[in-house]
């Protein structure tokens, strides 16, 4: 497989590794599911689920660190819930003004935001463990025994193959951009330009945003039309390897006992958990 | 250098499951119906086309511009897939890179993947078909209606999924209506114009390598008036019922709480018609729905009425 910048796979030799897909992708959205059910301020059940998903990071190998670095990547979406903190609930915790206004924050609000973004902080750590330690081909496998149709997964599998292609066609086209229009304004641009550097009258460098907008719009087209004419070529080259439509896959593995094992465990671990949090904070 | 963060991918724990799963329902539903219908267009050829298209939508969504002080905009996509491959194959092009995105980079949760497919590739989709096509027919054939259709497309399609984002999460009760309305709305009106810029760009390059793309886009799939209709439903009840939840800081809860409702006094949030209230009509809010929606009927119906008068000129 071709190794690239943009695959999250990292390859460990890790029993989260080489457990099979479709248990990960299944324990997966089933982790995700629970998370999203536990109830608001069900505190000692966010402690256990963390615990659980900070276990599976160490068994699986890729470290608390690596997957707690890439999940900062979703952090900035918490501020949609923010306001949660002041318009929900009945016990006073302090109140401000702001201007005009009387900002009042609520317990019962800030337990809620808590829950949110704990939540959104778990989901998204299950969501790259299952991304970093499971290779694309065997998530393809998980979708097609989940029942997502055939044909949307070999399309999903075909992205995946020219999405390497066309990120790096795009990353030519922007270093052409960036060779030709000295300063274009992105950052590190001008700082690449020695002092004292005057450009040829008439040699035009980022003009203003309209013009940018445009040459980026024009890239896009580019890629677009490339794109267009490759898919052109994929298919000619299919059909002269007997390509029919059909689309024929091998036949999925068959689930041993002690996958049958590992994800029923899982799914009970994740039950009690949540049956737990739903008994006593429901 | 991952693929950009944006702010209309729902992350996971941000909706209620409840809205997770009915947005999954919606989704699974409308992409199985694209599926089908993209089959019997394309036939064999579906499969490497749709694929190497959605990849190059993903690698599109890199290429960016600086705006300003350290912003960059860079394009989503939904409009120009609409506008090159009509609406169904665009709803697969779609669904195939918002669910990698969530799959792949965690750029938008799993779960919350049925609201975020709903969004992006079922709103985006349609709304950008319905302007598109309802401008072309004005221009008839001139080539500005395919500029100022792109860009007017791109630029709607982005606001009005943006506003189904914001109802979603309000829906959930993560972030009052008041709040995630305006603010996402507003956010995203302005990400739409660079929407739009590119959209241009990237039109005006076709239009002078690869003309006939634009023609095969041009011509009306069967099923292309329930499209149509579902985009005009779609941005009619999107841009009457947000500001109407907006005005509402408890979210929809509205639609259950009736009474409450009718007897606020409060003015709307949101004029559609300044000042104006409709005859017999005496709440003010009730009002402002029926003259949102009749001056939409309206000028819609005023420029289809234009159309179809120089179409029988001709």
């Amino acid at each position: 497989m071709h190794i690239h910048f943009l695959d999250p796979y990292r390859p460990r030799n890790s029993p989260i590794h080489a457990l099979d897909g479709r248990v990960k992708f299944v324990l997966t959205v089933a982790f995700i599911l629970a998370a999203s059910l536990t109830p608001v301020a069900a505190w000692p059940v966010y402690i256990l689920l963390c615990a659980l998903i900070f276990s599976v990071e160490i068994l699986s190998g890729l470290g608390v660190g690596y997957v707690l670095k890439r999940a900062l990547l979703a952090l900035p979406f918490v501020l949609a819930a923010f306001p949660v903190i002041f318009t929900n609930g009945e016990t006073v915790l302090f109140s401000f003004p702001i201007g005009p206004w009387m900002l009042t924050a609520h317990a019962e609000g800030l337990a809620r935001f808590i829950s949110v973004a704990l939540k959104s902080w778990l989901s998204v750590q299950a969501a790259i463990i299952m991304a970093s330690s499971t290779p694309f081909p065997e998530l393809l496998q998980a979708m097609r025994a989940v029942g997502i149709p055939r044909l949307l997964v070999s399309i999903f599998g075909l992205m995946w193959r020219y999405t390497f292609v066309l990120v790096d066609e795009a990353l030519r086209l922007m270093r052409a951009r960036a060779a030709r229009s000295g300063r274009s304004g992105e950052a590190g641009h001008r700082t690449a330009i020695p002092a004292g550097y005057h450009p040829r009258r008439g040699h035009r460098e980022g003009v203003n945003v309209l013009w940018r907008a445009r040459v980026t719009g024009g890239m896009a087209g580019n890629l677009f039309l490339r794109a267009f004419e490759r898919s052109d070529r994929i298919y000619v080259a299919m059909l002269a390897r007997g390509y029919d439509g059909e689309v024929r896959l091998l036949p999925l593995p068959p689930m041993t006992g002690a996958t049958w094992g590992a994800l029923l465990a899982g799914l009970a671990l994740l039950g009690l958990l949540l049956s737990f949090g739903i008994l006593f904070w429901g | 250098m991952y693929a950009p963060v944006q702010p209309m991918h729902i992350p996971d724990g941000f909706l209620s499951t409840l809205v997770s799963v009915v947005f999954w329902v919606i989704s699974a539903i409308s992409v199985a119906y694209a599926l089908r219908r993209v089959g019997k267009d394309l036939g064999e050829r579906q499969v490497p086309l749709m694929g190497v298209l959605a990849a190059a939508i993903f690698a599109g969504q890199m290429l960016n511009f600086s705006v300003t002080g350290g912003t960059s905009g860079h394009l989503l996509g939904a409009a120009l897939a609409t506008i090159l491959l009509g609406p169904w194959a665009a709803v697969i092009v779609l669904t195939s890179v918002v669910s990698i995105q969530a799959l792949i980079f965690q750029d938008g949760g799993l779960l919350a993947l049925g609201a975020n497919l709903f969004n992006m590739a079922i709103v985006g989709v349609t709304v950008s078909y319905f302007v598109y096509t309802s401008i072309q027919k004005l221009a008839r054939g001139k080539s500005w209606g395919v500029f100022i259709g792109g860009a007017v497309a791109a630029w709607l399609s982005i606001v009005i999924a943006s506003l189904a984002a914001a109802l979603e999460l309000a829906l959930s009760g993560t972030s009052p209506a008041n709040i995630s309305v305006p603010a996402m709305g507003g956010i995203h009106m302005l990400i739409g114009i660079g929407e739009g810029l590119i959209t241009i760009g990237a039109l005006a390059f076709l239009y002078a390598a690869r003309r006939d793309l634009l023609r095969t886009g041009e011509a009306a799939p069967k099923g292309g008036a329930a499209v149509w209709t579902f985009g005009l439903g779609i941005a009619l009840v999107l841009a009457v019922l947000s500001p109407l939840a907006s005005a509402h800081p408890d979210g929809l809860l509205w639609v259950a709480r009736q009474e409450g409702f009718l007897n606020a006094a409060r003015a709307p949030l949101y004029h559609v018609i300044q000042n104006y209230t409709f005859p017999g009509i005496s709440n003010a809010k009730l009002a402002t729905i029926a003259a949102g929606i009749l001056g939409t009927l309206l000028v819609f119906g005023t420029a289809l009425g234009v159309a179809y008068w120089r179409r029988k000129k001709a």
